[in-house]
């Protein structure tokens, strides 16, 4: 399917394949827009390829189909939005207590309640925060063009086998509805790090293979907590943004996902202004990006953080600038589409042009 | 000098070590039948177990067998993903009637349906057990809870629900037959009914379901001989023994009352 040809699709068409060439054996979802392209497509594209599709009775079933299939040691995904991701957050709880490999695509709509089905960013807490109960956190990647939804996939499954941890792609509507070229790829080796070491496969002449979160001993939930505290800790190394035009910025603006992409539109047109404007775009919302903004802060630059809702990961901007500065915040409310205007005059504001 | 003879041993499958149920429970008798199920049909290499929520949640302390512990009432959902990622192996649930038949509704119902190749061991004791004995959906009319003190009652509470004639209803449900933990008796009909419901999944036919009728003395509040007599007077008449669905059986689909006097 992957020939490394350019192909002119979808976000969610560039999640499903980039999915399936991340060796994806089993997908459960529900419906719910704007993230339809995906099971539709999965639908007919991963029965052809061998792979189990299940358009599950709910969300709350998808994530569950997804927990049992994580234990089989299968490559499986959900995909979803916003108020469906709510209703799985039971099982991603669950799946990070069992510490099982999976990942679940959000195309985050607008909220909360049932909100709109229009673009948003208002997941982010959810998302980076855990999302369900108990002390735990799912990795988090953020696409901001088709081509990184694809290539974020391959991406997402190899840190969750890495990690045995539930990996968040956190996607929006723009990204998973507008069309751009796309060049497949396929990786060389799928690395599933052992998983045939711990999954449930029989107990045939070894023993019995127990996959939980249930842990009632004196002190055990305590030791479990401790280890899932070390991975996250561990998990930093992946921390990952794309820094763009910050050398000489007397301004960073931090932007994640689709508006992080637009920013740099806005950002291209200030600087060729004669603007001293940069970019930082986190590409993992969890772990963050810290280190680079607190470089980034060291030498004295000012911050804007800008999201389309209405003000979430400015707490971890400000969290990781804090020991020499601050961040500015401006949210672009969900229900209104941004284009890179809208960008310019709050930008030129907070560089007191 | 004569040896002491052992005459009946454990399943290979089971565990050796003291349950931690209550005295009276059928969870143990349960556990045993299906531990002795799976042995003979040459199944304790290839079983998966999905554990659900409440004093069974430990079947899998109990079983040598791989499982995996699912949230509660989701266990025919983590089931259907496990038994899809692992079409060789054997998938079975173990859930009690708080979990399949009130927050799990959902699951079971469209699990049986899509005809799902698991098999499902449904244990009924009309009350939540490890949560301290409140409304279960299959509570009877009339009788005391922690959350229905003065009785269930149907214009309040709605009648108890039938999960087998609900499942043996349903197009993909293979086999579904309702036993009893009451008697030597029906203990060896349920264990036949067991096999049953396991080999609709081995034959590739379609979901397997098993409702077993069981005692709980310590939220009943009363002995283990007066649970038992409980099941049988006041259980058993509500809920008929028999097989509700069987496409295995001469003339396809088989939905019957109780076959117990036939």
């Amino acid at each position: 399917m992957a020939d490394n040809k350019r192909i002119f699709i979808k976000g969610n068409e560039a999640i499903s394949r980039g999915a399936m060439a991340a060796g994806l054996k089993c997908y459960f979802g529900y419906p719910i827009t704007p993230q339809n392209d995906i099971p539709e497509f999965l639908s007919t594209e991963l029965p052809a390829a061998g792979g189990e599709f299940v358009q599950a009775e709910s969300e709350v079933a998808s994530a569950n189909m997804l927990l049992g299939a994580a234990a089989g040691g299968a490559r499986a995904m959900t995909t979803s939005s916003s108020p469906g991701v709510s209703l799985m957050q039971e099982a991603i709880s669950y799946l990070a207590g069992s510490e099982l490999p999976a990942v679940i695509v959000n195309i985050n709509r607008g909220g909360p309640g049932l909100g709109d089905i229009g673009s948003s960013q208002g997941d982010y807490f959810q998302s980076t925060r855990g999302g369900g109960h108990g002390d735990y956190r799912t990795i988090v990647l953020a696409p901001g063009t088709c081509q990184e939804g694809y290539d974020m996939m391959i991406e997402a499954f190899d840190l969750a086998f890495k990690y045995r941890n539930p990996v968040l792609v956190l996607g929006d509507a723009i990204v998973g509805q507008m069309k751009e070229p796309v060049t497949p790829w396929v990786p060389e080796k799928i690395n599933n790090y052992g998983a045939e070491d711990w999954c449930l496969s029989g107990a045939k002449g070894r023993d019995k293979r127990l996959l939980k979160s249930l842990f009632l001993e004196d002190g055990a939930l305590a030791s479990q907590n401790i280890h899932l505290q070390e991975k996250y800790a561990a998990l930093q190394a992946e921390a990952r943004a794309d820094v763009f035009a910050c050398d000489d910025a007397e301004l960073v603006v931090v932007a994640f996902g689709s508006i992080g992409r637009i920013v740099k539109s806005s950002i291209r047109r200030l600087r060729a202004e004669g603007h001293k404007v940069g970019l930082v775009r986190p590409l993992t919302l969890y772990p963050f990006p810290a280190n680079v903004l607190e470089d980034l802060a060291k030498q004295g630059k000012k911050f804007l953080t800008i999201e389309h809702n209405c003000g979430q990961m400015v707490e971890d901007v400000r969290l990781s600038v804090r020991k020499y500065g601050d961040s500015d915040f401006h949210g672009h409310m969900p229900g209104n589409l941004p284009g890179s205007d809208d960008f310019v005059e709050p930008i030129l504001a907070r560089l007191g042009r | 000098m004569s040896a002491e003879q052992i005459v009946f041993e454990a399943p290979e499958i089971m565990i050796d070590r003291p349950t931690h149920y209550c005295p009276g429970c059928h969870h143990g008798i349960a556990h045993r039948l299906v531990g002795e199920v799976l042995t003979e049909m040459g199944l304790v290499d290839d079983t998966l177990c999905v554990g659900s929520i409440g004093c069974s949640v430990f079947i899998y302390n109990y079983l040598n067998v791989d499982a995996v512990e699912a949230p509660h009432g989701r266990a025919p959902a983590v089931a259907t993903g496990l038994k899809r990622a692992r079409k060789d192996k054997f998938v079975f649930t173990y859930q009690g009637d708080g979990d399949l038949a009130s927050i799990g509704m959902a699951e079971i119902i469209h699990a049986a349906n899509r005809g799902e190749r698991i098999s499902v061991v449904f244990v009924n004791n009309t009350v939540y057990g490890m949560t301290g004995g409140q409304m279960a959906p299959t509570t009877l009319i009339g009788q005391k809870t922690t959350t229905c003190p003065g009785g269930r009652c149907a214009d309040r509470e709605g009648s108890p629900i039938r999960m087998s004639e609900i499942i043996g209803g349903l197009g993909g449900t293979a086999y579904c037959e309702r036993a009893s933990l009451d008697s030597v008796k029906n203990i060896r009909r349920a264990k036949k009914a067991i096999r049953k419901a396991f080999e609709v999944q081995q034959q590739g036919i379609g979901f397997g379901f098993v409702e077993l009728l069981s005692g709980c003395p310590t939220n009943w509040r009363m002995d283990a001989v007066a649970a038992n007599k409980r099941i049988t007077e006041e259980m058993i008449p509500y809920f008929p023994l028999g097989v509700y669905k069987d496409v295995t059986a001469e003339g396809g689909c088989e939905c019957s009352e109780s076959k117990e006097d036939k």
